[in-house]
């Protein structure tokens, strides 16, 4: 849901760096409590996926680096980072330190009723800020400098969009783990801006796509030994988005391919039939029939095109000789008038 | 004398310690239609957006009617370049002029039928209601150039700033943008327009800018509009002939 927006501010990889930056968070919280608590653990993740974020933002303000180059800069800095710290943790003798890689791939089977609950809570606050503030997100998203022209402080719906975005980020790591966070938060979104040309239907699309690939993916795996179900979500999730971007019925790639090859057909036949127009127009009879040698003079010219027009009526064969039916003429008269008045 | 409608005093905006204006002042009468010109770079786009606040200007300010921008607000309305902005944004034509709506609403309030209607009528006005529930992608240059006007129509503002509001339109287009300019103008507004061609300066306007990071001239264009003011500007002898 809040990829939409992730998405449609060409930051995609804004989920990346955030779930990335989450890691050393995590690894701090559980030195600093030593205890395996997951809300600790994700508080830490919060402060340290928000840290992040804002230096990403910072960077790209202030210098001239690309937006690009800032997250892949700060994504591999805090993930390098927090790496470290995890095997620090590994070699010390707590006990209580094995799992906490559990976050860097997902498990979903160690979540727990009141992880649920957060999540549920978290999730209710997103659409009540997104009810609330849609019309804000939307001009930002949109025409930022626009947005400031008419009062808006925009820095403040942008710090309210993209701290929503680290929250979301980071409840879902326990889930999907850091490395594939960003393809959950990023594919629904994908998908659904295949299939509508409204925000608002994008973003509910993008909700069912999200919760769909969840249920499925957890099905699939709860159905199968030794599947992990993060990687079964985001796999799922994928799905649609190949699906979408093949079927969709505007944007897709088969249908634009169909289209494609129909207009061409079309232009064939009727260029097919203007060049016979041509000709037929040479003779007072407009049935006089001509032989088909003729018109393989004619580029682009097949027997497959022939045919059709035989079926459609504009054309008879007799041997291997042809003529302009009424219709045939008819129709070709038109179009040879159109394609002049164009030219001119 | 008109009243002063846009008073800016000592403004300077720099990139990075490269200026990009230089302490410029600029008074600007009420009722004017005034053209912006310069060569690439001189800092046309600029000036609008220090004036509207887009950009922080390293020193100078900017009064709307004799108050500052930030309380004048309501008064000003904006039409940025169509390249500004990702055209393939999932939403409506209506959708985007209903944006010009947002400011007077404010934090949280939704559109209501009031403001759709004064959408409506925007969109009337520039020859674009038959489109109001196209996909913005799906509309020409030209047309979205009209949808970006209508946004601003919408405003119902004192002082228009426009960023080449006739880049990469047809005749069409250019012809309908400027009557509805030119209205503006015999209702009493203010309106200031980035410009690029300098044939139809005379013949759209009636006042005129000429910047280079500093301003080298302003005033009517039949008394400033001449070789001398250009050759200044552009750097290189200019000749235009202007119709009388």
């Amino acid at each position: 849901m809040l990829g939409s927006f992730a998405v449609l501010r060409k930051q995609s990889l804004l989920g990346d760096a955030i779930s990335h930056a989450a890691l050393p968070g995590i690894a701090i919280a559980f030195l600093i409590t030593g205890a395996k608590d997951s809300n600790t653990l994700l508080l830490g993740a919060l402060v340290s996926g928000l840290l992040g974020t804002f230096w990403i933002r910072g960077i790209i303000t202030k210098t001239h680096l690309k937006s690009d180059t800032a997250l892949g800069l700060i994504l591999s800095l805090f993930f390098g980072f927090g790496m470290l710290l995890l095997t620090f943790i590994q070699k010390q003798p707590n006990a209580n330190q094995a799992g906490l890689d559990k976050y860097l791939f997902g498990q979903a089977a160690t979540l727990v009723e009141s992880d649920v609950w957060l999540m549920a809570i978290v999730t209710g606050l997103c659409l009540l800020v997104l009810f609330l503030f849609w019309k804000e997100f939307k001009i930002l998203l949109f025409d930022k400098d626009y947005a400031k022209t008419l009062g808006f402080n925009t820095k403040t719906i942008d710090i309210l969009i993209t701290s929503f975005i680290v929250l979301a980020i980071v409840l879902g790591l326990q889930t999907v783990g850091v490395v594939l966070m960003s393809a959950m938060l990023l594919a629904p979104a994908a998908a659904a801006r295949q299939w509508t040309n409204s925000l608002s239907k994008m973003v509910l699309l993008a909700a069912i796509f999200g919760a769909f690939s969840g249920v499925f993916g957890t099905a699939i795996s709860a159905s199968q030994n030794n599947l992990s179900t993060g990687p079964v979500i985001v796999i799922v999730a994928s799905v649609f988005v190949v699906v979408s971007f093949i079927f969709s019925p505007s944007r897709g790639l088969l249908f634009r391919q169909i289209r494609f090859i129909a207009n061409r057909r079309d232009l064939e036949q009727q260029k097919t039939l203007a060049f016979m127009y041509h000709i037929a127009e040479t003779h007072e009879d407009i049935s006089h029939p001509h032989t088909i040698k003729i018109l393989n003079n004619f580029q682009g010219f097949t027997r497959k095109t022939l045919q059709k027009l035989v079926d459609k009526d504009y054309v008879t064969i007799d041997g291997t000789m042809w003529s302009l039916t009424q219709k045939g003429f008819e129709k070709a008269a038109n179009l040879y008038n159109q394609q002049h008045k164009t030219d001119e | 004398m008109k009243k002063i409608a846009v008073q800016v005093d000592d403004l300077t905006v720099a990139y990075n310690y490269k200026p990009v204006l230089w302490d410029i002042d600029l008074e600007i009468p009420e009722g004017v239609l005034m053209a912006i010109v310069g060569p690439n770079g001189a800092g046309k786009s600029t000036l609008i957006k220090a004036i509207l606040g887009i950009l922080k200007p390293i020193a100078g300010s900017v009064s709307i009617y004799g108050k500052p921008y930030e309380k004048q607000r309501d008064l000003v309305a904006y039409v940025p370049q169509k390249g500004s902005v990702d055209w393939d944004f999932p939403t409506t034509a209506l959708d985007v002029v209903m944006m010009g709506t947002y400011g007077s609403l404010g934090w949280i309030k939704r559109p209501s039928q009031k403001e759709k209607k004064a959408a409506l009528e925007a969109l009337e006005k520039v020859g674009m209601l038959p489109f109001k529930n196209r996909q913005i992608s799906q509309l020409s240059g030209g047309q979205q150039q009209r949808i970006f006007l209508a946004r601003a129509l919408v405003q119902d503002a004192s002082i228009y700033f426009m960023d080449e509001p006739f880049q990469g339109v047809d005749a069409t287009t250019e012809i309908a943008i400027i009557n509805i300019l030119k209205e503006l103008r015999k209702a009493g507004k203010t309106v200031i327009v980035v410009h690029h061609d300098l044939q139809t300066v005379p013949e759209y306007f009636d006042w005129v800018t000429f910047l280079n990071v500093k301003k080298i001239a302003t005033g009517p264009v039949k008394d400033i509009f001449n070789d001398d003011n250009l050759t200044k500007t552009y750097g290189i002898n200019y000749k235009v002939s202007i119709q009388e």
